[in-house]
């Protein structure tokens, strides 16, 4: 690493120290509140699990719910952007590139804007109202341009371009260049596009908020019915299952990101 | 039906077969809806479109919103360029759980940032004990536009840190140690040296943090604040008023903006910046 000599200015590291306090206290505080007896008397009302039986005995099915509709999102994202990135990616056509940017808005889009226009166009059809499969289509919309992103630039690096080529002039078929080459080739980004799809779908809110039904609740949705209708402790513990869940994952695709960075020179 | 194809339009063929899934799915649960949802305040009459700027509720809703993702956009560009200097620049134990612990916030929906800000400054906070303890009264700001700002903050900060970090370490040391021994103060190489060459961050982080702040619906909505944004109003009039055309109407300003604003960054800073 680069040496610098300087001294930084005392005014940055207060600056530095006061933020990092704001950021890490309420974390803190939450698994605290989470754990104590009382959360008003603090550490000394004595530890305890009976808020995380009590969510879980509650909120135990959101938690489920969520983790199972990240996981088919991330399957319905891969099947549907792994290879439509490869087409954006190969294509040199005008339309690609209009799709590409067409396929972004979502993200740029507020999703109370996108939830409100799936509800008019499908909210009068009854059964996939009703089910998760609605919630679904929202996280997928919202999380396939993420995909479709990250794959397609990895499918561009130039060195994977000419071997493709390579591997077409001596005679390779499609299925083998794709499945031979280039997937085993940008795996890296896939995994971390997977991870990225995954960690959103457990967290979105803002859609899935328009378009649950009371009988189809996501962590997310359950946290906001917690902190609304429930004792300061039980939206505590409630948060805590929440980081338990999440920080594997993100610790995981940081770890993607550094090797990615490092392999690949991003 | 002749099945020999020149190579050229065989790969045609197989990239539209390859996106053709993608496409099939875009277009049938986000082109459909948001072209439904577009057309759809034209039928109670062209002026449903800009209430926004005509009714002076919705302008107030409006201005309030710019005005905090603004006045947010500002404090945390500072506070990110500041604190990614200081993270790139000094090496210590536990740089790097640090750096994850602080971008952690990222993936968090929302509500439980609009709770952290509860668990600080709410009814039952720890400023609320905090200023009972030491027998004052009952503090609390989690319910007002300081609650608000400082969870939009919150959100925000993340983003910023890891962009503003990156962004620093890769800053070139000779355009600084040229400009010291120049005899530039601390002061000349903020403005000669570091900023310049973090603009494009600046532009990028800029961009997104103040499209995702216009957006932000779970902050607000847990702390149920006075101070009331865009994406509330909107959903209040969608679901105690069941005005679908108006909160279609509203939806789209929002929409318009957000995309602009990111579309404006692209254009100045680049597309590679914005990432998406």
């Amino acid at each position: 690493m680069r040496h610098h000599p300087q001294k930084m200015p005392p005014a940055m590291w207060l600056i530095t120290a006061i933020v990092t306090l704001f950021m890490l206290t309420p974390m803190l505080l939450s698994v605290m509140a989470g754990l104590v007896e009382n959360y008003g008397q603090g550490l000394s009302s004595g530890l305890t699990t009976r808020w995380l039986v009590e969510v879980w005995a509650g909120y135990g099915n959101t938690v489920v719910v969520s983790l199972l509709l990240a996981a088919v999102c991330v399957g319905v994202t891969l099947l549907l952007g792994v290879p439509c990135a490869y087409a954006l990616a190969r294509s040199r056509s005008r339309w690609a590139h209009h799709f590409e940017e067409l396929l972004t808005l979502p993200v740029a889009v507020p999703g109370l804007a996108s939830a409100l226009a799936l509800l008019l166009a499908y909210g009068s059809v009854a059964h996939f109202r009703q089910s998760f499969a609605f919630i679904l289509v929202g996280h997928v919309v919202f999380t396939l341009p993420f995909m479709v992103r990250m794959v397609g630039s990895a499918l561009r690096r130039k060195e994977l371009v000419a071997l493709e080529e390579a591997a077409r002039s001596l005679g390779a078929s499609f299925t083998q260049r794709f499945l031979g080459i280039l997937i085993p080739a940008v795996l890296p980004s896939i995994v971390a596009a997977c991870l990225m799809v995954f960690t959103l779908s457990m967290g979105e809110f803002n859609l899935t908020w328009m378009l649950h039904t009371p009988l189809t609740r996501t962590l997310p949705v359950g946290l906001a019915d917690s902190y609304a209708s429930m004792r300061i402790e039980v939206g505590s513990a409630y948060t805590l299952i929440f980081l338990i869940v999440i920080l594997p994952v993100m610790w995981v695709l940081q770890a993607m990101g550094h090797f990615i960075e490092k392999h690949y020179g991003k | 039906m002749s099945l020999i194809l020149s190579s050229a339009a065989r790969a045609r063929v197989l990239l539209l077969a390859l996106s053709a899934p993608a496409v099939a799915f875009f277009a049938a649960f986000w082109l459909l809806p948001a072209s439904m949802l577009i057309a759809l305040p034209a039928g109670q009459g062209w002026r449903t479109y800009f209430a926004t700027l005509t009714d002076p509720l919705y302008v107030q809703s409006l201005l309030q919103t710019l005005g905090l993702s603004a006045a947010t956009t500002l404090a945390t560009l500072v506070i990110g360029a500041v604190m990614g200097l200081s993270l790139a620049r000094n090496r210590f134990a536990g740089r790097g759980l640090l750096l994850s612990l602080l971008t952690l916030p990222l993936s968090f929906p929302g509500v439980i940032i609009g709770f952290f800000i509860i668990l600080l400054g709410g009814r039952q906070g720890t400023l609320a004990n905090l200023s009972v303890a030491l027998g004052g009264e009952r503090l609390t700001f989690a319910y007002g536009l300081l609650g608000l700002f400082l969870g939009y903050l919150y959100f925000s900060l993340p983003r910023a840190i890891a962009a503003y970090t990156a962004a620093a370490q890769s800053l070139d040391p000779h355009l600084e140690e040229a400009t010291r021994s120049l005899g530039g103060n601390a002061w000349s190489v903020a403005r000669d040296v570091w900023w310049p060459q973090l603009m494009p961050t600046t532009m990028a982080c800029g961009a997104i943090v103040f499209a995702t702040a216009v957006g932000a619906f779970g902050t607000a909505f847990t702390l149920s604040s006075k101070f009331e944004v865009l994406p509330i109003t909107i959903y209040n009039e969608f679901t105690n008023y069941a005005n679908f055309a108006l909160a279609a109407s509203l939806s789209i300003t929002l929409g318009l903006i957000t995309w602009f604003v990111l579309w404006l960054a692209r254009r100045l800073a680049g597309p590679a910046a914005v990432g998406i």
